[in-house]
């Protein structure tokens, strides 16, 4: 019998089925109908989120300015989200001619899709969850697909050179990033022995932050580049080309990028506090399950509050610089941390204390020895290009002409 | 007809639908777009069938990498543009009459073989062992040398793609 | 195992409806007052030059075909890392062959410069 605070979902699910059962409907299809309140409700929470991660962005992202954020429409601005809303739930859709109307109208749908469909598989405490996936991983990597895909439609369909020369860069951005987060996604894998989320937090006794520090700083950077956040937003800032893909995109069509790309940062907080940080394991989880909802929301709010912090404080990288980053350095850092993580995890299973001093130290040897080796490599040369000129001082005559 | 067979028969016909569109397109932006719809629905096939790892993987690999570098390739010719006419050829009769009786021979060819009609065994109720994939694919006795010869195949491709898109020498 | 996957496809149909619904309703709210210097695609304020299609470099093509062959690479990876807590210590070798020829592959590309943006 669950009790409320095991698992208040299951609760109401088991009380709906019996109703349901109660009026005569086949168990098939009151499974179904359970399937399908689920999916809704796990779909409309995070976009209903969304309003309040905008807001509390906005906030946040004042505070780091020395400013107030929005404090005007209501106590500490929280209803400046909802008028933003209704003003852009309002505006006219202004498609420009000549569009190709289906991938036009489908790129921020498939957009926001491909970031919701991540919130099927992660765990949100023991039992709570949308579906135990057991490829749940390769299941995530899909979805980032999924909003490539968008951004081309969204740069092809637009018919403006400039959306779509902002469109192909953004995917060479983010298919460029996609090559060491899918291979820092390994080292979990490895650690845990399954491709599935909850099973690779339930392995979590000692989070993988620690036995893999390299993998989990490679994952958060690429995540950050892959959801375009700063540092590296250059493919949608405003002082670039133009707005990038979504140069023709007005009202709510606008709109759901902005949303997607907030839920998209919300998600890999989520991501990674799930995979590196032990997700809802905490202290009195076997008591209290729901509890462990509480430490993933703790977590993810850290992680959440780091990912909005870099965007306050950090300059934007400049395409080649970004290109570099990732190739010359992310990858074969990536790939090393593997190849450490192989060498080591195994060996030493036995031993869990050693394995856990050992790969922390040695990855964090490599990490050192990889930043010292790049920065000699590519240093960062001043170009002189012109000679010192004197100062100008002021002249002892000067003064009595002024 | 079980629910499964109706979406298996649905997608399996979405499939067909989206391939014949792909090549009597005559964008050929177009022609990219629905090749992505179909191999969306060869990955919901493979999920059907249950084998969610390769529905997952292919969704990853062959929309997220392959259809871009198809997307890619076709903005990188001049007439990407362009509307291509009409892709019917004059002979298409001909080719229709032929296909048709292909078809019809290796129908009957099939049908005569016992192995046609046989089902194949189900899944375990665990669904499928990614970890025994794994174990096969570096097994001494299993798929080892076709494992590391695909890491070669790989470095190949990338080598000749590498040689053939870069500048000539002295230039 | 199928009612995984089930639960996964309506998910995506309702994550996609959800959106499309949103749109839908902007869509009857929003005053529709179509003019042709509206809809005239942007071009920073002037009028637009030449067709809407512009010459790429091939640089973008050599990054994705570069990301695919490393994308296939970390697929065949993954049963590896799955099965890897119950290998013998050779076949962990041998993955670490297979991560090794692709890292010399990276080499050659960052030699050959086919890494560089410009």
């Amino acid at each position: 019998m669950t009790l409320w605070y095991e698992d208040p979902i299951k609760l109401i699910a088991n009380w709906l089925f019996g109703l349901m059962l109660g009026w005569g409907m086949p168990v098939d299809t009151a499974n179904f109908v359970l399937t399908l309140l689920g999916a809704a409700f796990l779909g409309v929470v995070p976009l209903l989120f969304c309003i309040f991660l905008i807001w509390y962005e906005r906030k946040l992202l004042g505070r780091i300015q020395d400013r107030f954020g929005p404090n005007r429409v209501g106590p500490w601005g929280i209803f400046q989200p909802f008028a933003d809303m209704l003003k852009i739930f309002i505006k006219e859709f202004i498609t420009p001619q000549g569009a190709d109307v289906v991938p036009y109208n489908l790129a921020p749908i498939l957009s926001v899709a491909s970031v919701l469909l991540i919130w099927a598989v992660v765990p949100f405490s023991m039992t709570m969850m949308g579906v135990n996936l057991n490829v749940g991983l390769s299941f995530i990597i899909g979805c980032g697909g999924l909003g490539l895909l968008a951004i081309i439609l969204a740069g092809y369909g637009s018919n403006n050179k400039y959306a779509l020369l902002g469109g192909m860069r953004a995917v060479a951005q983010l298919i460029s990033y996609e090559v060491p987060m899918v291979m820092s996604l390994l080292v979990p894998v490895m650690l845990s022995g399954s491709l599935g989320v909850n099973d690779i937090v339930q392995k979590q006794t000692v989070p993988y932050i620690i036995l893999a520090p390299v993998a989990a700083l490679i994952f958060f950077i690429t995540s950050v580049a892959e959801s375009g956040r700063a540092p590296f937003d250059l493919v949608e800032a405003e002082s670039e080309i133009v707005a990038g893909f979504n140069t023709e995109y007005s009202g709510l069509k606008f709109g759901f990028f902005f949303v997607a790309e907030f839920l998209h940062a919300f998600t890999i907080s989520l991501l990674f506090s799930t995979l590196f940080l032990g997700g809802w394991r905490g202290p009195f989880t076997d008591q209290v399950p729901l509890l462990g909802f509480v430490y993933l929301v703790v977590k993810t709010f850290i992680v959440y509050f780091l990912v909005i912090l870099f965007r306050g404080s950090l300059p934007r990288f400049r395409i080649d610089q970004m290109m570099d980053l990732n190739w010359k350095l992310l990858t074969p850092l990536s790939l090393v941390t593997l190849l450490i993580t192989a060498l080591l995890a195994n060996p030493l299973s036995g031993m869990p204390l050693l394995q856990a001093v050992a790969l922390f130290l040695v990855n964090l040897a490599a990490l050192v020895v990889l930043m010292s080796w790049a920065e000699r490599k590519m240093p960062r040369k001043r170009k002189i290009v012109a000679k010192t000129r004197p100062l100008a001082t002021p002249n002892q005559q000067d003064q009595l002409s002024a | 007809m079980s629910g499964l067979q109706i979406a298996f028969l649905l997608i399996g016909a979405i499939t067909l639908f989206a391939a014949v569109i792909t090549v009597s397109s005559r964008k050929i932006m177009h022609a990219a777009l629905w090749l992505i719809l179909a191999l969306g629905a060869v990955a919901a096939v493979f999920a059907t069938l249950e084998a969610g790892f390769f529905a997952a993987i292919q969704i990853a690999i062959y929309v997220g990498a392959i259809a871009i570098l198809i997307i890619f390739a076709v903005m990188l010719t001049r007439r990407a543009m362009e509307d291509s006419g009409p892709q019917l050829n004059s002979t298409w009769p001909a080719a229709l009459v032929i296909s048709a009786g292909v078809l019809t021979g290796l129908v009957i060819l099939l049908s005569s073989w016992g192995g046609f009609e046989t089902r194949s065994m189900a899944l375990p109720p665990t669904g499928e062992n990614i970890a025994a994939l794994g174990t096969a694919l570096v097994d001494m006795n299993g798929y080892v040398v076709p494992f590391e010869v695909a890491s070669l195949l790989l470095i190949a491709a990338l080598v000749g793609a590498i040689f053939v898109a870069s500048e000539p020498k002295g230039k | 195992m199928l009612n995984d996957w089930l639960y996964v496809g309506v998910f995506f149909v309702i994550a996609m409806l959800l959106p499309g619904v949103a749109i839908a309703i902007a869509g009857l709210l929003s005053p529709k007052k179509p003019d042709p210097a509206k809809s005239s695609t942007y071009e920073c304020g002037i009028e637009t030059v030449g067709p809407s299609w512009v010459q790429f470099k091939a640089q973008y093509y050599i990054f994705t075909l570069i990301f695919l062959v490393f994308d296939v690479e970390t697929v065949l990876l993954f049963p590896w890392a799955v099965a890897y807590n119950q290998l013998p210590f050779f076949a962990i070798l041998e993955g670490i062959v297979f991560v090794l020829i692709l890292l010399g592959g990276l080499v050659y590309a960052w030699r050959k410069r086919a890494l560089e943006w410009i």
